[in-house]
């Protein structure tokens, strides 16, 4: 890793460099043959961050398949089964560093049937690198990569376009693809792409300017990487902060502890308790190392509230100028990850940021040609389908639309027989209450201090042996409401159907 | 705004891990290897639950041969931190004589760290075991998981790990399976003798440059705190100038030269160092794969 030391520097100088160097998560998609794990075994190589040990490791393996140079592609090759099979299965994290800034690599198969693991790396990345082979041009996955890259919220593309060592580095290939990629990328405004020719194999236009290719005067995939802007626009977003943790270590002290998902917070500014609506204001920024003036996207810190309130693991702490949704039921970009298709109406465990609560999927309004981009009237989604639905949470969730804030705006669906985690969601929108079936036309609001419930249809008129409506059949919902009901103190409380009950 | 460093990132993600270990599991514990990975863990824990304690104890897995200097600095460590300490060894394999000369470094291995990390897991009832291994330190590393699902005898199965996404991660399980939760996953680890040096955390001497009586075999230097590690004929142990890069027991880990007996000269070696931390490490190398096998049946 001789390289992270440029040579003129003095060694505390470097120290001090170090500190302030900021981080880049991308992803790569190809496919089989495009030379993938030739490209990340060459970054990492040229980087110095491979080893001597490790590359004999690599040469070593190498005589048993294919004698001859150095295979990059076994540097990445990271389980046994796989190198025996020749194919990657699964998403890998890889790690280097320039003297200008740390990477960690998503390393992705980029087969059809392996969408979900290039959801999975693509989910935590800020830039995605897809691959072009010169020899083949545009292909149907192109199209899908960018996709997938533009589903997640990934707004820095780059188009390496590689094996240009056997197109005989001819710039007139290179312009062709441009020019067929960019139609593409028409469909998909907000990524700003590069475009870098390449060639993984033999180092061209990677780390280094090629001589090969005195026709192209951008900068070199590394060199691209290296100064990209990252990380900004969390940083400017609504103030989020949801509860991980009450803190509650003796009689004097209460916190909350999280992680801020965006925005910034001081200690005065106003606050809105989610879904309570209970508002108060930030008296404290807590940390290990001492109590904070501000506080920004990213950090891990401990909140006190100037008011005791009761409040708990998954309720969000936001900014009372910017709040965000609220509603039992959203609209979703669903990706299937499971072996076991999508069951309609079952119900699924929702994580969505701290909170755990039950989810049921209501309606798949179609599932995505991942290929055409075409929707199609198909209500089911299988393993690596890629659909829109509708979902109906026990609880009120809170939430922002995935387009505006990643965290807030995403969630895994757990089954609960089997605790796999079988989706991943980007919500949409909040779902119309129309759609929301069982809880249809009830609504709420308080009157004289009482909460009364409105449905269209009325209430069932005998209450099952508990006391309790039929209508609301649901025991998470029912225990949700009763909560909501101790919290707000409010005593018994009327409907307009024919029955009263209490709760 | 400037974006924040690549370690304040780290940082704030690992303490993100650790608290949604102990949100959402029954009964955590933290897997400490008194190395320096575990000392950067203990570190992060502080800051983590801070301005309460460490919500977890800590279980070592001691198999009698790690380095005293290691014992020594584990017993004062966490007494100073005021930390709930478990140590745990199979002293039934250690009474039928295991040791990784009449064993084997394989067998060795299965029976005091493996065997006697699922014993110690099961004897405490932890469903969910932090621990400080880090992606990069090994191939078959590299796909797993933040949070890592074992089945009901603590196996690791590839292909039956869960998808993670964002930072969002799915800590459900059955009774009697377990977690494992790498917080550290995303270091490297340059990022973690920065982060020691930054911080300025404690730890044991033995990753100091020193004079140490070493047998010298090859390129390897050989500690000799064990009576039993044998001596090739007429070899005789020396002074060498040494320090340990990474730290196991005693007989399996060798030490490299070095002058470097100050943090930042470490990471100076470090940032010219051409060779991979855990090739010190005899038992990586005892088959291609050995440690995505070893993980297979449990081990760490």
């Amino acid at each position: 890793m001789a390289t992270l030391l440029a040579p003129s520097e003095s060694f505390s100088a470097f120290l001090d460099r170090e500190k302030g160097k900021d981080l880049l998560r991308f992803t790569t998609a190809g496919s089989v043959d495009d030379g993938k794990s030739t490209l990340i075994g060459r970054l990492l190589y040229d980087s110095r961050s491979v080893y001597d040990d490790q590359l004999e490791s690599v040469t070593k393996a190498s005589a048993g398949r294919n004698a001859g140079a150095i295979d990059f592609s076994l540097l990445t090759d990271g389980l046994r089964a796989e190198r025996e099979q020749g194919i990657t299965i699964d998403v890998a994290y890889r790690y280097f560093a320039t003297p200008r800034r740390k990477f960690i690599i998503a390393d992705t198969p980029g087969h059809e049937q392996y969408t979900r693991n290039m959801v999975t790396g693509a989910s935590t990345a800020e830039l995605a690198i897809v691959l072009v082979d010169a020899r083949k041009g545009v292909l149907v996955q192109s199209r899908r990569h960018s996709y997938i890259a533009g589903l997640l919220g990934i707004e820095r593309v780059v188009i390496a376009v590689n094996k240009m060592d056997l197109v005989g580095y001819d710039e007139t290939v290179f312009t062709a693809i441009e020019k067929d990629f960019r139609a593409i990328l028409a469909r998909f405004p907000h990524i700003e792409p590069y475009f870098v020719p390449v060639s993984a194999l033999a180092g061209d236009n990677i780390v280094t300017r090629s001589a090969n290719m005195p026709w192209f005067t951008g900068p070199s995939l590394l060199e691209h990487l290296e100064t990209v802007p990252v990380g900004s626009r969390v940083l400017s977003a609504a103030f989020r902060f949801p509860v991980q943790r009450v803190v509650r270590p003796n009689q004097e002290f209460r916190g909350y502890a999280g992680t801020i998902v965006s925005g910034s917070v001081r200690p005065g500014d106003p606050v809105t308790i989610l879904p309570s609506g209970r508002e108060t204001s930030v008296a404290s920024i807590v940390t290990f190392d001492g109590n904070q003036e501000s506080a920004s996207a990213g950090q891990a810190v401990t909140l006190t509230l100037s008011q005791e309130i009761d409040l708990s693991r998954g309720d969000f702490i936001v900014s009372s100028h910017q709040l965000p949704f609220k509603s039992h039921g959203v609209t979703a970009t669903l990706v299937w990850l499971n072996e076991k298709p999508a069951d309609l109406g079952k119900r699924y465990r929702i994580k969505h940021a701290s909170r755990l609560d039950w989810a049921t999927l209501r309606h798949i309004d179609f599932r995505l040609n991942i290929n055409t981009l075409e929707q199609e009237p198909i209500h089911t989604l299988e393993m690596n389908a890629i659909g829109q639905v509708t979902l109906e949470t026990a609880r009120v969730l809170c939430f922002d639309r995935y387009t505006e804030n990643r965290v807030t705006g995403s969630f895994i669906l757990i089954d609960p027989a089997t605790n796999a985690t079988v989706a991943a969601g980007m919500i949409t929108g909040a779902a119309e209450t129309g759609a929301l079936a069982p809880l249809a036309g009830i609504s709420w609001h308080v009157k004289d201090g009482a909460l009364v419930l409105t449905s269209e249809q009325g209430f069932s008129t005998k209450p099952n042996s508990n006391g309790e409506p039929l209508a609301m059949e649901d025991p998470e919902a029912l225990e949700a409401l009763r909560q909501m009901l101790r919290r707000l103190r409010i005593a018994p409380f009327t409907t307009t159907a024919e029955s009263d009950f209490e709760i | 705004m400037t974006p924040r460093s690549h370690l304040q990132q780290l940082e704030a993600e690992s303490i993100h891990i650790m608290r949604e270990v102990v949100a959402e599991c029954q009964r955590p514990v933290l897997l400490y290897s008194i190395g320096k990975d575990s000392s950067v863990l203990l570190r992060l824990a502080q800051k983590a639950f801070y301005p309460g304690p460490v919500p977890f104890p800590l279980l070592h897995i001691d198999t009698s041969y790690k380095f005293k200097e290691m014992i020594d600095f584990r017993d004062r460590y966490t007494a100073e931190l005021g930390l709930n300490l478990i140590v745990h060894t199979n002293r039934a394999a250690l009474n039928e004589g295991a040791n990784p000369f009449v064993w084997g470094t394989q067998r060795c291995c299965g029976g005091l760290k493996t065997t006697a990390l699922l014993d110690g897991l099961r004897n405490g009832g932890f469903d969910a075991a932090i621990g400080g291994a880090r992606r990069d330190e090994e191939r078959s590393r590299a796909k797993e998981r933040v949070f890592s699902f074992r089945d009901q005898r603590g196996q690791w199965d590839p292909r039956n790990q869960r998808p993670e996404l964002w930072n969002i991660f799915n800590t459900r399980i059955h009774p009697g399976e377990s977690l494992r939760v790498f917080p550290l996953s995303n270091w490297t680890e340059l990022d973690v003798w920065q982060y020691i040096h930054a911080e300025n955390i404690p730890i044991v001497p033995l990753y100091f440059a020193k004079p140490r009586l070493m047998l010298e075999r090859g390129d390897s230097l050989l500690p000799v705190e064990q009576p039993f590690v044998p001596h090739l004929p007429g070899e005789e142990p020396k002074l060498v100038k040494c320090r340990m890069r990474s730290l196991g027991c005693s007989p399996c880990t060798g030490a490299i030269r070095s002058d470097a007996d100050t943090v930042p000269l470490i990471i100076e070696e470090l940032v010219t160092m051409r060779r991979s931390e855990r090739q010190n490490r005899v038992i990586d190398h005892d088959q291609d794969g050995s440690m995505e096998i070893k993980k297979q049946e449990g081990y760490f």
